[in-house]
């Protein structure tokens, strides 16, 4: 016997079951199709002008920080501020997003934009989530030659940007957004990011920067509906 | 009028009948007030160190002298959270296979409480007459507290006592580190989670620490003793029952009058 | 050549604990800090308790029907051109590692925590054949330059101090300046971060565990705070998922449930910084991501806990806070119980995993408090299964013959009330006749583990019962 067999027999012999009862199959396919909800915490379920608003106090609660755009043409602007502000080199990489491509880098003739495959050592990224989820003050990222998930990790300082229309109540409103854009089949890697890295592991005292991006900047543009 | 009273069955608990008798005199004073007739059937162990050590079948063989001693009564109280949980949660766990005793066991426990508990919200006792000039903390053990709910019964009813003052301790719901057959099976590790109760109780500067278990008590008391400290250990009943004259636990018995 | 089992020396073990003042200093900060963190985050959300019932239900539904959710997620691992290998134990899980290893021609291996990966030994196998595996969360890092076993599910060097840190960090990076500052943490992560950069580029293979395992996506899942297990999957030519069979849910909307409680409970945190969904290898128009995925089942005997009374535990989420609330725990550290898995989990998964003949001490060593159970958010109830255990010791006459013989001779007394009425009367007044002066004793000889750290109340004197009948009697 295979392991596989060999441990599938092992569980069914556990639960006491066939594998082939009816009802059991019929419960499982039912709950992966219908994939029901269940409770959602009422903070998820805010009108649309408070959740953006709850969103952004959550963002800035997982010690990121957040500036606030009327328009996407308005991000270059923001993404050169934030280096600036910290002293950073004018430089910052993203992925082929055609939201970002369009924005007007141009015009911020200090910064140069870098699109393409990632490097190692750029020091800031910039991406555009394809939601935020206001629970928990989560962005979500999908990976993919648009926005490639190595920049959310690789570079010291991680640019996101959101739109307010984008921004979720919770978890569940993601899935469903995930389902309707992607169908069955979810993309590489969806990346929920909450706030920049950190690590306790040295007597409990919070570092921020473990091995990911020591800042997470999130730009949100545009107001709520 | 006396035959109207409601019958209590007072469940000691082997280690008051062993080394705290008071506690027992306490408790049958607080339900008696209470308007309750006390009565005490022949008794040994609620069987929770039998139980705790996986020996099931003396575990039930006790449950089952203790539900046939005591099912009569109209209530069973008990001045302890751990031997009342044992009674109340635990017995009817034992009879899961044995439908018969099980619903004996379910309709024991539904009348089964720990004495606090049973004075607040069965019989609805709002204060007692009792004095105490100082301070105290109050150690709420795991069972009563986790098993049983025993909060703020004790609190409410230790607020009636004239002249006593409450302070919280830190971590007053943490273990104190008895655990019954554990501090004698791990007495090192026992010995330094009861430190840690011990340094929380003296933190308080409290005249006397309060809880509503025997076991517990004896443990904080020997190790407040052993490192030299005054602080008085009682029983809540005691307390409750206007008995704080008595020497405390682990304490010296105090010059008898002829 | 998976760890070493101590269990059996959990005595000498957690005597050594209480001794070590480093140790001691290092428990004292987990007490304080997850405690209060998880309590602040718990009544930050009002439904956190409701929540908790409905991680429980889920992880329930997806055990009872474990079969099923499998086969619907290798189902979809295999469609979106991952593979998935069961592994009946260790050892084959090991071999499985291996293979892709080798094929690969892997000779650095990066990884993100797994406690599966240190159940089944992994990095002394895949050393002892010639693959270099690298830890790359900071705790997992911390304890394989010092050759250690994780001290807690989620803070595996929870057990060390900074200086500690500092000294393993200029034995083990000998080509740094010696003359480095190395006295905040700050400075400790951020050369770890310097170093670790470096191997999650040159490795060849990523291993990562998972938190959970989705039927409906065929994702994996990660849940991190570093970051590490992210480059550890996305740089390397091959992602291999070490998980164990009680790990799939259904479906996203079960995820959520299950991820409002996980960080919540584990580290207070809204949520952790990184939830990873990971579904398959890089796909053809990707600019990154692993050419190869593959998820490693485990089983090492949990499908004979599903029969049993011991399947609650396999709701388990791993989030630590059974230990991070048990006074044993605080005491005694995470190493002292012997292996993989420490605190309350611990000692239910352990007898499960390497037989209670080995370690019975374990589930013995619990003062019965409940405080886990009180917090676990899949409300398993630790302490009635650490009874469970304690029932099969004493069925397979496992306990120790004094403590079987003193109960045999209590249970005696116990069961015949008149003659224990009559024994603990002349035992409470011989002992009240000792202990007349002082109230208690600095020594006795039946109870001399006690006496040792504390005194001994004596009896007052006659027994309740006695004093009850003769004062009613004569009334
Ligand atoms: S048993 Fe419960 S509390 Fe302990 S790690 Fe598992 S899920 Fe967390």
């Amino acid at each position: 016997m295979s392991g596989r067999d060999t441990v599938m027999a092992s569980i069914r012999r556990g639960l006491g079951v066939s594998g082939r009862e009816a009802p059991r199959r019929q419960a499982v396919e039912s709950r992966i199709a219908g994939h029901p909800s269940g409770l959602r915490p009422a903070r998820g379920q805010l009108p649309p002008k408070e959740r953006l608003e709850l969103f952004v106090t959550m963002v800035e609660r997982s010690a990121a920080t957040v500036a606030r755009v009327g328009a996407l043409d308005d991000v270059p602007a923001a993404v050169a501020e934030f280096l600036r502000r910290h002293n950073l080199p004018m430089r910052a990489q993203r992925g082929a997003d055609a939201s970002l491509a369009a924005m007007p880098w141009a015009a911020e003739t200090t910064l140069a934009i870098d699109a393409g495959p990632p490097d190692p050592a750029s020091l800031a990224a910039v991406s555009r989530a394809m939601a935020g989820i206001t629970e928990t003050g989560t962005l979500v990222l999908a990976s993919g030659p648009d926005n490639p998930t190595s920049l959310n990790f690789l570079p010291d300082n991680h640019v996101v940007v959101v739109t307010a229309a984008d921004v979720a109540g919770d978890f569940d409103a993601v899935w469903a957004r995930l389902r309707e854009k992607y169908g069955e089949s979810l993309p590489r890697a969806v990346n929920l990011v909450t706030g920049p890295s950190r690590t306790a592991d040295i007597e409990q005292t919070l570092v921020i920067g473990a091995h990911g991006p020591r800042r997470l900047h999130v730009v949100v543009v545009g107001e709520a509906e | 009028m006396v035959e109207s009273k409601k019958r209590v069955g007072l469940f000691v608990t082997c280690l008051v009948d062993l080394i705290r008798p008071s506690v027992g005199f306490a408790a049958a004073k607080l339900i008696e007030d209470a308007g309750f007739m006390v009565e005490v059937p022949r008794q040994t162990c609620c069987g929770q160190p039998a139980f705790n050590s996986g020996d099931r079948a003396t575990a039930r063989a006790l449950a089952e002298q203790v539900i046939a001693a005591f099912e009569g009564f109209d209530y069973v109280v008990a001045p302890s959270g751990s031997c009342g949980g044992q009674l109340k949660i635990h017995y009817p766990e034992l009879f899961r296979d044995d439908p018969d005793w099980l619903a004996r066991a379910d309709a024991f426990a539904a009348k089964t409480y720990e004495l606090v508990s049973f004075l607040v919200d069965v019989a609805g006792v709002t204060h007692v007459d009792a004095t105490f000039e100082g301070t105290a903390t109050y150690h709420d053990a795991c069972s009563g507290l986790r098993e049983l709910g025993v909060r703020v019964q004790p609190r409410r009813l230790l607020g009636t006592v004239q002249g006593l003052t409450m302070k919280e301790m830190a971590d007053s719901e943490v273990c104190c580190g008895f655990g019954g057959t554990f501090a004698t099976k791990y007495p090192d590790i026992s010995a330094t989670i009861v430190a840690k109760k011990a340094a929380n109780v003296v933190a308080t500067g409290a005249d006397m620490v309060i809880a509503g278990d025997l076991g517990c008590l004896m443990n904080m008391a020997g190790k407040l003793s052993r490192d030299g400290k005054t602080i008085e250990v009682r029983h809540v009943a005691e307390v409750l029952a206007g008995m704080s004259d008595l020497p405390a636990i682990g304490a010296p018995p105090r010059e008898r009058t002829p | 050549m998976s760890a070493v089992v101590t269990s059996p020396a959990f005595k000498a073990n957690a005597k050594a604990a209480l001794a070590d003042t480093e140790l001691q200093k290092a428990l004292a900060l987990v007490e304080v800090n997850f405690i209060v963190r998880r309590r602040a985050a718990a009544d930050q959300l009002p439904e956190f308790e409701a929540l908790r019932d409905e991680a429980r239900d889920i992880k329930d539904h997806a055990l009872a029907h474990l079969d099923l959710y499998l086969e619907e997620y290798e189902k979809r691992v295999v469609a979106h051109g991952g593979h998935v290998h069961f592994a009946v134990d260790a050892e084959e899980a090991r071999r499985i590692v291996l293979d892709v290893c080798r094929r690969l021609g892997a000779k650095t291996v990066t990884k993100g925590k797994t406690m599966i990966g240190e159940e089944i030994g992994i990095n002394s196998f895949l050393e002892a054949n010639g693959v270099v595996p690298i830890e790359t969360d900071l705790g997992e890092y911390l304890i394989q330059l010092r050759g250690e076993l994780p001290s807690h599910i989620i803070a595996p060097a929870v057990h060390l101090t900074k200086a500690q840190v500092a000294a393993d960090f200029r034995r083990c990076h000998a080509d740094l300046p010696r003359d480095r500052d190395l006295t905040e943490p700050t400075t400790l992560a951020a050369e770890a971060r310097t170093v670790l950069r470096q191997k999650f580029l040159a490795a060849d293979v990523g291993i990562t565990g998972a938190n959970f395992l989705i039927a409906e996506t065929g994702s994996s899942v990660i849940v991190t705070n570093e970051g590490n297990g992210d480059l550890t999957q996305t740089l390397p030519k091959a992602h291999i998922v070490l998980a164990s069979i009680d790990k799939v849910v259904p479906t996203l909307e079960d995820l959520s449930q299950l991820l409002r409680v996980l960080a919540r409970s584990a580290t207070g945190q809204e949520a952790s910084v990184y939830t990873t969904v990971s579904t398959g290898p890089r796909r053809a128009d990707d600019p990154d991501g692993p050419n190869e995925y593959h998820v490693v089942i485990l089983d090492n005997g949990r499908s004979n806990m599903l029969g049993g009374q011991f399947r609650d535990i396999l709701r388990c989420i791993r989030c630590g806070a059974c230990m991070n609330h048990c006074p044993v725990y605080s005491a005694v550290g995470g190493h002292a119980y012997g292996w993989v898995y420490p605190g309350p989990m611990g000692a239910v998964m352990t007898p499960a995993l390497v037989g209670i003949d080995k370690t019975g001490h374990l589930p013995n060593a619990s003062t019965f408090c409940g405080r886990c159970e009180e917090v676990c958010p899949v409300r398993i109830p630790l302490p009635k299964m650490l009874r469970h255990w304690r029932e099969r010791e004493f069925e397979r006459r496992l306990s120790p013959a004094t403590v079987r013989a003193g109960l045999r001779f209590w249970a005696f007394f116990a069961r015949h009330p008149r003659l224990y009425g009559l024994a603990t009367l002349v035992f409470a007044r011989s002992l009240a006749w000792f202990g007349r002066r002082r109230g208690r004793f600095r020594f006795l000889p039946f109870a001399r583990g006690w006496t040792r750290h504390r005194d001994f109340p004596a009896p007052m004197g006659s027994t309740f019962q006695a004093q009850w009948r003769s004062r009613r009697r004569s009334s």
